[in-house]
């Protein structure tokens, strides 16, 4: 009789080549998937002058610094040159790169889901720390350095220490105005910033099933956050359902083999879990952050924490983080003002998360500027074929191309020293959009409610023509 | 990158949580080619004004040739960038010694000969304490993974692989070559097995 198996498990053996005396396994890469920020991998094969070893198996496409305007003709010499620079290695090695003008631009992690490179079962690299939102899938994907990518790019293996497995339990059903984003920031402030760390995370229960695919994405895609380079959710029908058809997903007899092993990604019954927590879908509310890490994040109608209620260890970085937020111990975060607010990033910028965004602005008008930057230009295509792209403009928040934007401040759109942004991105370090900039991660609908009112409001007290269902 | 198995150096104290990749170089200096040197871009924000100049009570404005940085928990979380290791590596620092680091930062830090050295809470107050508000000199040896700092000898751990790995300073690249017909007759197997993987061909 074989021991029963995690999802994990299951996974590394399927891509283990080989296992060294010291523990580290040899794993078979199946994507990898490269940016503009892979410049230093390439870098490294040019200097010993090394061939890609499997082009086929490896997708460029523009994003860290897309800009979101004027884009074919673009104006800065640093983003023009991080993009050429791109464009020539893929060219160069024989990688298909999918550049500004191609349709099928976007977020890396939004995009190969969307084009059906991102399957389960499959083992994913890419040079960026939010890879974990391909596990969604069931796949074995995480976040590498750029030493790492060019290993990668020179071998299609990876070295690696299996992680510890750790079962994230969600049951229940989430409440009204409450989504994925909301699960993951609970989770991150249950666990802290570094809860997860050392560990692969398998999300299940009742509430994991209930969710669309790209809500699946959007808590996977947080694991990072909560210091777990993986985080993954076993295939269903959902799974299949979403990527039957999909340019770069198997057909005919390799999708239906590809369907029966699919069955298998599941964990055993009575498989061994290194740590397993359990979280109540009813009780979770809409949930924000305060300071200024993931993990510093409150249900909206909580209080800031009050560091002369804590030990001095935690309260010292708490005050650190209030200065740094211009926030008062111990206040309700609701109501907190905000300067301007920004819908986009791999977290939180795909269609249903327009979609829920728009359905709150519908109508109105936002009291602050904002920034609304598609997850891909598919989908942008796509929500403009649903008139979404109105909705924002008439709102006055501005409708952009796709790209990492104000996630990540590369391209340009940062938020000014001392500015305050509700933003559905997913970090909120000192400085990460911007420096000085405060930053507070909240999903699309609050985003969109702080947008309404000038100023942080709970979703679920809108009246109810305000509030998708 | 060179293999080495003692490293002695000055070491200074940064007594602050959760530094991570975004503090430790932020985003825009992240286009620089990795020639012109990354030196400049450590810490920047944290370290300078918003004129670019040093902040005088820094730490590493007070000691700029610190080697050793001993850092407070959960460092070097967050972004991928392996342009945070480039940047304490052209600024000199060698070790750095915190209760625990980022998954990601670790594995560059390695990549790159640096050493990611995990010592327990009382262990990390006593060189707190021996580093105090200046800098120290510091010894460190991979082969018995201690470090010493004043009268404090203290036991550091490290995955074995990664300890070996620094001690070496081997290329994975080149390794992997010795395991070229184990990747070969991996590769023939996934394929006849799941055909499904490859990515379907485009018309
Ligand atoms: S949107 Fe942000 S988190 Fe996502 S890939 Fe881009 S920079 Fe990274």
């Amino acid at each position: 009789m074989t021991l029963p198996r995690t999802l994990l498990d299951k996974l590394w053996a399927a891509h283990e080549i080989v296992q060294r005396e010291d523990g580290t396994s040899l794993l078979w890469v199946d994507r990898h998937l490269v940016h503009e920020g892979s410049h230093h991998a390439f870098a490294k094969l040019a200097t010993r002058d090394t061939p890609v070893a499997e082009p086929s198996l490896t997708f460029g496409v523009a994003d860290h610094y897309a800009p979101t305007r004027n884009r074919l003709h673009i104006e800065d010499a640093t983003i023009a040159r991080m993009i050429n620079t791109l464009l020539a290695n893929t060219q160069h090695h024989g990688i298909e790169c999918m550049g500004l003008d191609d349709p099928r631009q976007g977020i890396v992690h939004v995009i190969g889901p969307e084009q059906g490179l991102t399957l389960p079962g499959l083992l994913i690299n890419c040079g960026d720390s939010h890879t974990s939102t391909h596990g969604a899938f069931g796949a074995l994907a995480f976040g590498i350095g750029a030493t790492e990518v060019a290993h990668v790019l020179a071998t299609q293996t990876i070295w690696q220490s299996k992680p510890n497995a750790m079962r994230i339990r969600i049951d229940g059903t989430l409440p009204t105005g409450v989504t994925a984003k909301d699960m993951a920031l609970h989770w991150i402030a249950l666990l802290g910033n570094s809860g997860a760390q050392g560990h692969a995370i398998e999300y299940c229960g009742s509430a994991i099933d209930a969710l669309s695919m790209e809500a699946r994405m959007t808590l996977c895609n947080m694991s990072i956050e909560g210091g777990a380079r993986f985080g993954m959710i076993a295939p269903d029908d959902t799974t299949v359902n979403y990527i039957e058809g999909r340019p770069y997903a198997p057909t005919g007899d390799d999708w239906a083999l590809a369907k029966q092993d699919w069955q298998q990604l599941v964990t055993d019954a009575g498989a061994r879990f290194d740590r397993e927590v359990s979280i109540d879908a009813n009780s979770l509310a809409p949930t924000l952050t305060w300071g200024i890490s993931p993990d510093q994040a409150i249900a909206v109608d909580a209080l800031i924490p009050n560091p002369a209620e804590l030990d001095e260890a935690k309260a010292h970085s708490i005050r650190s983080a209030l200065e740094y937020m211009g926030l008062e111990a111990g206040q309700a975060i609701e109501g907190t003002p905000i300067d301007q607010v920004f819908l986009g990033s791999c977290t939180n910028a795909r269609i249903e998360d327009i979609r829920s965004a728009a359905c709150v602005l519908r109508g109105k008008r936002s009291k602050v500027p904002g920034l609304v930057s598609p997850g891909s230009t598919a989908i942008k295509a796509q929500a403009e074929q649903e008139g979404l792209d109105k909705v924002f403009i008439d709102a006055g928040l501005e409708w952009a191309s796709s790209g990492c934007s104000s996630c990540v401040g590369m391209n340009g759109d940062t938020v000014a020293a001392g500015k305050r942004c509700a933003s559905t991105t997913n970090r909120n370090f000192r400085g990460r959009q911007g420096r000085g900039s405060r930053t507070h991660l909240m999903s699309p609908m609050m985003v969109a409610a702080a947008a309404l009112h000038g100023k942080i409001v709970d979703v679920r007290s809108l009246a109810s023509s305000e509030t998708p269902s | 990158m060179k293999g080495w198995t003692t490293f002695t150096g000055q070491a200074v104290c940064l007594d602050v949580n959760d530094i991570d990749t975004d503090q430790l170089i932020p985003a825009r200096f992240m286009s620089q080619p990795r020639v012109e040197g990354y030196a400049d871009f450590l810490l920047h924000d944290m370290r300078r004004n918003a004129d670019g100049t040093p902040k005088p009570d820094f730490i590493l404005t007070q000691h700029p040739d610190a080697t050793v940085l001993l850092a407070g928990k959960n460092f070097g979380s967050g972004s991928s960038r392996e342009a945070a290791v480039y940047a304490l590596l052209d600024s000199g620092i060698q070790v750095v010694i915190a209760e625990s680091f980022g998954d990601i930062f670790a594995s560059n830090a390695i990549n790159n000969g640096v050493l990611p050295a995990v010592v327990n809470p009382e262990n990390w107050h006593a060189l707190r304490r021996a580093v105090s508000k200046s800098s120290i000199d510091c010894k460190v040896d991979l082969d018995t993974a201690t470090l010493c700092m004043g009268q404090h000898t203290v036991a550091f751990t490290i995955d074995e692989a990664w300890r070996l790995k620094l001690i070496n300073g081997k290329d994975d690249t080149d390794l992997t070559r010795d395991y070229q017909s184990n990747i070969d007759q991996f590769r023939k197997i996934r394929y006849q097995q799941y055909p499904w993987a490859r990515p379907a061909a485009q018309n």
